[in-house]
């Protein structure tokens, strides 16, 4: 069954890129019926049960490369997560003209199978390849969509991204070459290799500056808030509601378990530079006058958040970087739709240029705001469950990194109400004196959305039962490979 | 040896044919003796026989070398009627082809180093004169003279090189020379020398660094038709000659050239790709990716280890397929818009999807990006050369593919341009070869198992 979800998305593309004009509605009855078929493995999913719908056969048997798959409770809500925005993204692109349409959808589909690849691998080079086969999407879109300095751009983020996963390549065929007997690329037994210290340090930078780039943490971040604001809207809420989560995966799946002693002796340094990129990329943020900038950094300070409460190993912290994982995704697509309608209404992202668009626009503004103080995690918010137990996990590594932290949610209501001031209040001019009321089908797609905010903020339970045996099970793991290390030192 | 004589004769045959009138006949005759040599080389599988007095060893890796050899000779020809422009001596240029062919069979299958000698002379001089094929234009007469003088050079030290070691194991044949070098300690200064003279003997073929200078100016200034024949065909027989003599002969005598080989291999691969970089002419980008390539295959002779054979005929497969595919998308190119520059790329999409489809795909595997042969190739390669500690070798690797990422995706931003652009027709025989190099590159992209236990 997992190998039909994974592999329905590039059924969909086919169909999708032979449709034509009609390719958006194709591809939105696939993404919908790929959800269904999500919602009906989480309907069946054990919580307690470890890794499930499992498959694994070989691909290349001499090599020790085979196609394993399966899902514990981590990568079943990264896979829900995927399945749930991507139906929404094609959706909210309806509303403007897109050239080639059926190339443009295709892509959008080959890109949630490459995703829902990276998170159910768990063979080495299998998610590795996978991993890959997102970029290729993502950069056609960015390029072939994109504004006027795509060229560029596009190619920055990509030799940028590939630098990261060619180091990681390396790393994994080293880990391979570590494995006992005939080499395997299996997860399992990158699990259980023993390596010294030293070794680890070597995986863990090569793990770490890969997934470093994709999330980003400063100082890598430099290709993507350029990247964002060029990209077409689709393009950027992929990268920054899904793709960017591959990241955080990677370091959740692959990089603790592997190097837990590399994060002992590397984790402070990981953290710092995720607590610095928080502060610099809400400042940065404050003095924003493009709004799709501006959520492009913020989204750079929610994600260190997110990599600083992963990397203090605790449970808190894990836990939170998953939920929040979810809730940043949902509220950053939300944020860059408000910023899509925006710019189609007035052909502008200035905000000195906006205002005054409650007043002809209310219910527009109050979804915005609803979103807004979601990503600023205001309780009975996704945002505020998810950033309290990642402060709560940095605060037991370190508290007076957990309080420099704690600053990005001062500095978050700063820069978001001031954005919502200086676009929905004060005087209408003459770009928004005519701003049009939300339509049906941009209402389709904020309300789930919105739903989602209040249901992980107000249940959050449902979320974190999922994942918690995971990642308690993840934890297990983590402590019991250090203290292997720790007896071979 | 079927497959020897059957290559001879064709190649005789081509000679006489003015003679005896039956031009018209010849490239048939062609494809089908090829086809036939491919089907007796599946015969001698798994045999390991030794031919003409242990000459020539007929093994797997021979015979695989072989069997892409003339593969690749077969897509040429479905080419060159197209493209060879010389009409008078269009046959004699086939001939020339086909001798060449035998030289580099001769150089994968050798068991004796004179055969080596002689295969790579067989395969150079038939080069030499393809090379100034195009007898009006200065620029093929220039790649012709500066091969020749260049190879003849390399050629001397190749020959001396091999008779230090013969006067250090008195004997020719690879096996007494296995067995001589196999008690040596590393020390005897004549076969020192006579191995690193050998070395870099080959090297100037493959044109590696520093010995590459030649290869820019022979690619630019060679007619393109002959141009994709040398960066594939002459590239794999050289690598294949290269590594059968480290593998067989050599191997314990790694201290005395590795130190040399992985700095050769380090400066090729940069030099090849930062210079690629800066390149506006596409036959002259691919020369210098040609390099590059060059650098990377090197890891596989590096890493001395059994996958060496195997990850580097999975790379020449990768490589000549890809750069097959290059070349002839660069032949339309030129035919339609008469010049070979990356910006005549600049907006090609729009009107032939087709033709960017295949573009991209070329380049994405020259690049080395999954999910294409390309990839999986450098991967082997990769493992290969980790497997034996060259993990630093491996990241100045990954660094150069890195550079190379950035002019291969030139040509596909170029593609996409919003610029005026004209439609490029294409005939059965250019899609039949774009069609086939596009299907290889993806099936080995997605089931390298297909090549990669072979040897």
């Amino acid at each position: 069954m997992l190998t039909l979800l994974i592999f329905f998305p590039l059924l969909a593309a086919i169909v999708a890129a032979f449709s034509g004009k009609s390719a958006g509605k194709i591809a939105l009855v696939f993404g919908i019926a790929e959800f269904a078929i999500s919602i009906w493995m989480l309907l069946s999913f054990n919580p307690n049960g470890g890794m499930q719908f499992g498959q694994d056969f070989w691909w290349i048997k001499n090599l020790g490369i085979s196609y394993k798959v399966g899902l514990d409770g981590i990568s079943l809500l990264m896979v829900l997560l995927t399945t749930f925005l991507v139906p929404l993204i094609i959706l909210s692109s309806f509303g403007r003209e897109y050239k080639n349409p059926a190339l443009f959808y295709s892509l959008i589909l080959i890109m949630q199978f490459a995703l829902v690849g990276v998170f159910s691998a768990l063979d080495g080079f299998l998610f590795y390849v996978f991993w890959e086969l997102a970029l290729i999407p993502i950069y056609l879109i960015c390029l072939l969509w994109g504004g006027k300095n795509s060229l560029r751009i596009t190619l920055k983020f990509f030799i940028y991204t590939l630098t990261g996963s060619l180091l990681m390549l390396v790393a994994l065929i080293w880990l391979w070459q570590q494995t006992p007997g005939t080499h395997t690329f299996d997860i399992a037994a990158f699990y259980n290799l023993q390596l010294t210290a030293s070794q680890q340090g070597f995986v863990f930078w090569a793990f770490f500056l890969a997934f470093a780039i994709k999330m980003p943490v400063f100082p890598f971040h430099t290709w993507q808030p350029d990247t964002y604001v060029d990209s077409p809207t689709p393009g950027t809420m992929l990268l920054s509601g899904i793709m960017l989560k591959m990241g955080v995966y990677g370091v959740i799946r692959w990089l603790l378990p592997i190097a837990p002693a590399g994060i002992e002796e590397w984790g402070f340094t990981a953290i710092v530079l995720s607590v610095i990129g928080i502060i610099y990329a809400s400042c940065i943020a404050i003095v924003q006058k493009d709004f799709k900038r501006l959520i492009a950094y913020s989204s750079i300070a929610h994600v260190g958040l997110i990599s600083a409460g992963v990397f203090s190993l605790t449970f808190q912290g894990i836990q939170g970087g998953v939920l929040q994982m979810i809730s940043h995704g949902i509220n950053v697509v939300g944020l860059f739709f408000i910023a899509e309608l925006i710019s189609r209404r007035t052909h502008t992202n200035e905000m000195n240029e906006l205002g005054g668009i409650r007043i002809h626009a209310p219910q527009f503004a109050t979804y915005f705001i609803i979103i807004l103080l979601a990503s600023i995690a205001l309780p009975l918010t996704n945002g505020f469950v998810g950033e309290f137990l990642l402060l709560n996990g940095v605060f037991q590594y370190n508290s007076t990194l957990a309080a420099i932290a704690g600053l990005s949610i001062i500095l978050a209501a700063v820069y978001s109400l001031r954005a919502f001031q200086k676009i929905s209040l004060g005087e209408a001019n003459n770009r928004t004196i005519k701003f049009p009321e939300l339509t049906l089908q941009e209402k389709c797609v904020l309300v789930p959305l919105i739903i989602m905010i209040f249901w992980i903020g107000i249940f959050p339970d449902t979320l974190l039962s999922i994942a918690g045996p995971s990642v308690e099970a993840l934890q297990h793991s983590i402590t019991r490979s250090a203290d292997m290390t720790m007896i071979k030192n | 040896m079927k497959t020897l004589v059957i290559l001879c004769s064709i190649g005789l045959l081509g000679l006489f044919s003015e003679i005896f009138n039956f031009k018209k006949y010849f490239i048939g005759i062609v494809f089908l003796g090829l086809a036939a040599s491919i089907f007796f080389l599946i015969g001698d599988w798994n045999m390991n026989q030794p031919y003409f007095n242990n000459m020539i060893l007929l093994d797997n890796y021979a015979l695989s070398f072989t069997a892409l050899l003339i593969a690749l000779t077969i897509v040429w020809f479905i080419l060159a009627p197209t493209y060879v422009e010389d009409n008078s001596h269009k046959i004699d240029i086939y001939s020339l082809i086909i001798f060449s062919l035998i030289g580099g069979m001769m150089m994968v299958s050798y068991s004796n180093l004179i055969m080596l000698f002689l295969g790579l002379e067989i395969l150079s001089i038939s080069m030499y004169i393809l090379a100034g094929s195009k007898k009006d234009s200065l620029a093929s007469n220039e790649a012709a003279l500066k091969y020749f003088l260049m190879g003849a050079f390399a050629t001397c030290f190749l020959l001396f090189g091999i008779a230090l070691i013969y006067g250090h194991t008195k004997s020719f044949d690879m096996a007494t020379i296995a067995n001589a070098v196999s008690g040596s300690t590393g020390t005897e200064p004549m076969l020192v020398a006579g191995v690193l003279i050998v070395m870099f003997a080959m090297l100037f073929k493959v044109s590696a660094a520093p010995f590459h200078f030649w290869a820019p100016d022979v690619y630019q200034g060679s007619p393109t038709i002959v141009t994709a024949y040398m960066s594939t065909v002459v590239k794999t027989a050289a690598f294949a000659a290269l590594l059968r003599m480290f593998i067989t002969l050599f191997g314990n005598l790694e201290e005395v050239w590795s130190a040399s080989l992985w700095i050769i291999a380090a400066a090729t691969i940069l030099i090849g790709n930062i210079t690629a970089v800066f390149q506006t002419n596409m036959k002259r980008m691919l020369a210098y990716s040609s390099i590059s390539h060059a650098g990377y295959m090197l890891l596989a002779v590096l890493a001395m280890n059994q996958s060496s054979a195997g990850s580097l005929l999975f790379y020449t497969i990768a490589y000549s397929v890809s750069s097959i595919g290059s070349f002839t998308i660069l032949l339309l190119v030129n035919k339609t818009l008469g010049n070979d520059s990356i910006d005549s790329f600049n907006g090609l999409a729009r009107k032939n999807p087709l033709l960017a489809v295949f573009t991209v795909i070329a380049m994405l595997s020259l690049a080395g990006i999954p999910p294409t042969a390309g990839f999986f190739a450098k991967y082997y390669i990769f493992s290969a050369a980790i497997q034996n500690q060259l993990t630093g070798l491996v990241i100045i690797a990954v660094c150069g593919s890195l550079i190379g990422v950035f002019y291969y995706f030139k040509i596909i931003i170029a593609l996409f341009k919003d610029t005026e652009t004209v439609l490029i027709p294409m005939n059965g025989r250019e899609k039949t070869v774009l069609i086939s190099t596009s299907i290889i590159a993806l099936v080995l992209g997605i089931l390298p198992g297909l090549i990669a236990g072979l040897i």
